[in-house]
């Protein structure tokens, strides 16, 4: 291969190698990860407008006025320009004005705690679907769903029909962790004694990656879990098999199972307690002070 | 008994000394080795005496300044192993594979990768650069307090000493380069780690006050007359500015391990639930100080690339007073914006959108001085020596981090990019592209002021093309990798389709090794060149500022005569307007004595923080009274200076009068 081909090819390499990959970000399952990805996008084209320039005008200075072009003007003694300056402090400024702008909305728009008032680009909540809860503990190190509508809770695995809000609420048992599932959503921390809460809807059925955005100890980097976005009728089979399950979840089941373990298997419960959310968040699985 | 052997050893048992780790222990094998060779080389050149006289004891700007920058760089190349594992633990575990490093050595790896790469890499070569560098720029003879600059750089030298032990007894931090509580309490991290992060942070953090402290104080009261404000070199400007930072924002660090202490001490219950404690006012504290010390890092940098990219265009820098407002803005504007490093902790939408808009708003100054440097490359008459290398390396690379940087300041992009390698690759972006390169590229340019003779170009370019490409391939697979919704500190991956990536980054890494190596043989060569590489004028770059107006090496005393500034490129105008060296009327000049105090209040300092890292409590209570003792014996040291008789003064100027006829 000469070597002009083989730059060639190392310069479409790139390209074949993002073409290849998923990038899960720009091109996630979820309306709010779907609007957080074309931010990123927006953020970045806008960005762009000044430093592409700066690095272009870099190297066309660099080049242009190197030592041995003689013919290249040169004035040592010009250090400032009224007009140069202005345009120098404007730029940046305008863009970030721009940028500022959209930060301010999308802040807003995309805050986790606000309840979701569409359910894709174009279609809002209808008034007769009510969103899904789903209690989520992060535990040491797996991660454990009750959904105390349906009264059953899941260890490492999570469901929800598709097109249907989610409002996630959120807290760990020990140290702080990160709720995270990129095809889904933006993550929000999970910390021990405090609660966090997520609004999101997934669009697409399929199954997804959940896993844990903070370090939280020697069994981190196995604490993943499976998102699933199902149809209606789906969902409801997958809440019928916890139901079946037989297994029940109580305060002491609970303390068992906060012990520290890692990679978990998926566990069903089909009868939950009521009240164990809260109890852990108050930090009172174990019998309360009062 | 066995209460006196407990108050001795405290928890320290044969059990600390990692000999089942094979890594552990070669690396303890190759480091005895090591220092018993430097041992038995000094010892065998008689260096014993010099090494205590000229170096330890000493209380010169310069020296000290040389010193922090040795530490740094040794220092980097124990960060850089520690990256090294890193990078090939993720190459390795795939699938069944688990790799090299179980995870309990692993997360002390990424802890230790961060806190020795800002604490004593970056810090040492950053306050190394401005103790050697700002004296020389203002026209000063030393800084304003040389005791305390000595003592400054042993706590810095010793917190970094603390932090090597834990590798050969007991271990280091799992939590994580910020130690967030709770992880980081008493609960969850019952063994020595964060024990040793706390005191050497501890220990380090006073000696980065005090060298904050003393700075300001030579920049405020010991300028050349003529020098207002704003005829300060840029340099000085950007050092000024981070002094300020540095001792508002250590204070809080300080604070903030204190309470963690106590809460791993004493039971106290500041980051716990427990007693209405919370984890996240730790997390706010350390970020009050954490965001500053970018800018800390940052800043000097900056007065580098300032003054580099005015010498080798040989040009004034453009917009001089638009740059110093620059410096100032981003100086308090960096104390507006911590909060951006948690949005995803759950604060409200306004909140959220505030310090996200003040983080933006410091790319504005930023990119003004981007387009200053820029504006005094053109038309100007450019040298590609090597500090200009860096400097366009830096200009290039570093918009690019400050461009991901902007964008993880939108909170809802935040979201998604938070804690990945997105933000990883980011951040290494700015400080390898912004600190690191400033860096080199002050290294390479001020060398020649420091030794005498300038560095070897050849494997200064070699190390920059190695150092910039290996950037690149080691970070821009990191975006990638951030991008895919890969999360940071994992010691093990599933999905086999990241893999590449992985591997484009360790290659990357390896060039990056080459690149260290280059640096290595650079100052190798250069020595053994040294002749031939002599600066016998002073001025090797035809340069602009003081500094360049004494002779390399400076002597002791800096300058004969305290020059007078009419210009802010001071030495370009004495040069222009035909300054002639004076060389008769000679007088005594008075000058600072070397002291040991600070090297043995250092020494004790760290041997109390050992104590109490092992709970030696005894052993700890005698630490800390001989420290005192020792400083109070120090306050009645009276004979602090001495005069440098008018004939020695005559007999160095003669000689570099000759130096100076020499050069033809």
């Amino acid at each position: 291969m000469s070597i002009s081909k083989f730059t060639r090819v190392l310069w479409v390499m790139p390209a074949f190698l993002l073409a290849g990959c998923n990038m899960v970000l720009l091109h996630p399952s979820g309306m709010v990860a779907a609007q957080q990805g074309h931010l990123i996008l927006a953020s970045t084209v806008l960005m762009l407008l000044v430093v592409v320039p700066v690095i272009a005008l870099t190297v066309i200075f660099a080049w242009r006025y190197r030592q041995s072009n003689n013919a290249a003007t040169y004035t040592p003694d010009w250090d400032h320009s009224t007009q140069l300056e202005l345009v120098i402090w404007a730029a940046p400024l305008l863009i970030i004005i721009a940028l500022g702008a959209l930060t301010w909305i999308s802040a807003h728009t995309l805050d986790p705690y606000r309840p979701l008032r569409k359910v894709d680009a174009s279609h809002t909540v209808p008034a007769a679907v009510k969103p899904l809860t789903i209690e989520v503990v992060a535990l040491d190190w797996k991660w454990l769903f009750i959904y105390p509508e349906q009264g059953i809770a899941v260890v490492n695995e999570v469901a929800a029909p598709v097109d249907v809000p989610i409002n996630f609420k959120i807290t760990a048992s020990s140290v702080m962790n990160s709720f995270f599932v990129p095809a889904l959503a933006g993550q929000i921390y999970a910390m021990p004694g405090m609660q966090t809460q997520l609004n999101a809807v997934i669009n697409r059925p399929g199954d997804y990656e959940g896993f844990s955005a903070n370090y939280s100890g020697a069994g981190f980097s196995g604490m993943h879990f499976k998102f699933r976005g199902l149809s209606a009728g789906d969902f409801d089979h997958w809440v019928q098999s916890a139901k079946t399950a037989g297994r029940e979840l109580n305060n002491q089941g609970y303390l068992q199972l906060e012990k520290p373990s890692e990679r978990d298997p998926v566990r069903r419960y089909s009868v939950v307690t009521a009240g164990l959310y809260d109890a852990i968040v108050n930090q009172c699985v174990t019998p309360c002070p009062n | 008994m066995s209460e006196l052997t407990s108050n001795l050893m405290g928890r320290l048992t044969w059990d600390a000394i990692p000999y089942n780790e094979p890594i552990l222990l070669w690396t303890f094998v190759a480091v005895a080795l090591g220092g018993v060779g430097i041992l038995a080389a000094v010892t065998y050149f008689r260096a014993w005496g010099v090494l205590w006289r000229d170096w330890i004891t000493s209380i010169d700007h310069k020296k000290i300044g040389i010193m922090y920058i040795i530490l740094g760089l040794v220092m980097l190349l124990r960060g850089f192993s520690d990256a090294i594992m890193m990078r090939a633990q993720q190459v390795l575990s795939f699938g069944n594979s688990m790799g090299f490093l179980p995870p309990h050595h692993y997360d002390q790896v990424f802890t230790a990768h961060g806190v020795i790469m800002i604490f004593f890499v970056a810090m040492p070569l950053v306050t190394g650069l401005m103790n050697f560098v700002v004296p020389l720029q203002i026209g000063a003879r030393d800084v304003a307090f040389p005791f305390l600059n000595n003592f400054s750089f042993w706590m810095t030298a010793f917190g970094a000493g603390l932090v090597m032990m834990s590798l050969f007894v007991g271990e280091f931090a799992r939590t994580g380069w910020l130690a967030y509580p709770p992880l980081s309490g008493i609960l969850y991290s019952p063994d020595a780690g964060v024990d040793y992060y706390i005191w050497s942070l501890q220990i380090a953090g006073v000696g980065t006050l005090l060298s904050g402290i003393n700075l300001i104080a030579t920049i405020v009261k010991m300028r050349a007359p003529g020098m207002t404000l704003m005829k300060m070199p840029v340099f000085t400007w950007t050092a000024l500015c981070t002094n300020v930072l540095i001792v508002a924002a250590f204070p809080v660090l300080t604070a903030v391990l204190a309470l963690l202490s106590l809460d791993r001490y004493a039971g106290t219950d500041f980051f716990t639930n427990e007693l209405g404690g919370n984890a996240m006012m730790y997390v706010n504290l350390i970020w009050i100080w954490g965001h500053p010390e970018v800018y800390i890092l940052i800043l000097p940098a900056f007065g580098v690339f300032s003054e580099v990219v005015s010498t080798f265009s040989g040009k004034r820098l453009f917009g001089y007073a638009s740059m110093v407002y620059a410096t100032i803005v981003i100086t308090i504007l960096s104390y507006l914006v911590w909060l951006h490093h948690f949005f995803t902790m759950g604060s409200g939408a306004s909140v959220n959108a505030f310090f996200g808009i003040t983080t933006m708003i410091i790319s504005i100054p930023t990119g003004a001085k981007i387009f200053n440097w820029l504006f005094t490359m053109y038309r100007g008459r450019i040298r590609f020596e090597v500090p200009m290398l860096w400097t366009i390396g830096f200009m290039i690379t570093f918009v690019i981090g400050g461009m991901t940087g902007v964008l993880l300041a939108v909170p809802p992009a935040d979201f998604v990019l938070h804690n990945s390698l997105f933000l990883v690759a980011h951040f290494h972006n700015v400080i390898i592209g912004g600190v690191l390169f400033g860096m080199f590229a002050g290294i390479n340019y001020w060398f020649p002021k420091a030794f005498g003779y300038k560095l070897d170009p050849f494997w200064g370019k070699c190390s920059f093309w190695l150092w910039v490409s290996g950037f690149w391939f080691a970070f821009m697979p990191l975006y990638v990798l951030g991008l895919m919704g890969v999360t940071r500190r994992l010691s093990h991956f599933d999905d086999p389709s990241l893999r590449i990536w992985f591997e484009i980054a360790a290659f990357g890494a390896g060039l990056i090794f080459l690149g260290i190596m280059s640096l290595i043989i650079q100052l190798v060569v250069s020595y053994r060149n040294r002749a031939s590489l002599r600066d016998t004028t002073g001025d090797p770059w035809d340069g602009r500022t003081l500094e360049w107006s004494t002779s390399s090496p400076p002597p002791a005393y800096n300058f004969a005569f305290t020059p007078v500034v009419h210009d802010n490129d001071t030495w370009a105008d004495m040069k222009k307007n035909g300054y002639v060296r004076p060389q008769r009327g000679f007088i005594p000049i008075h000058m600072p004595k070397n002291t040991g105090a600070g090297f043995i209040i250092a020494a004790l300092s760290a041997l109390g923080g050992f104590a109490m890292i092992w709970h030696m409590w005894l052993v700890a209570c005698v630490a800390l009274a001989t420290m005192l003792t020792a400083v109070i014996v120090h306050t009645f040291n009276y004979k602090r200076d001495f005069h440098i008789p008018a004939e020695e003064v005559v007999r160095v100027e003669g000689i570099r009068t000759r130096m100076l006829a020499s050069h033809v």
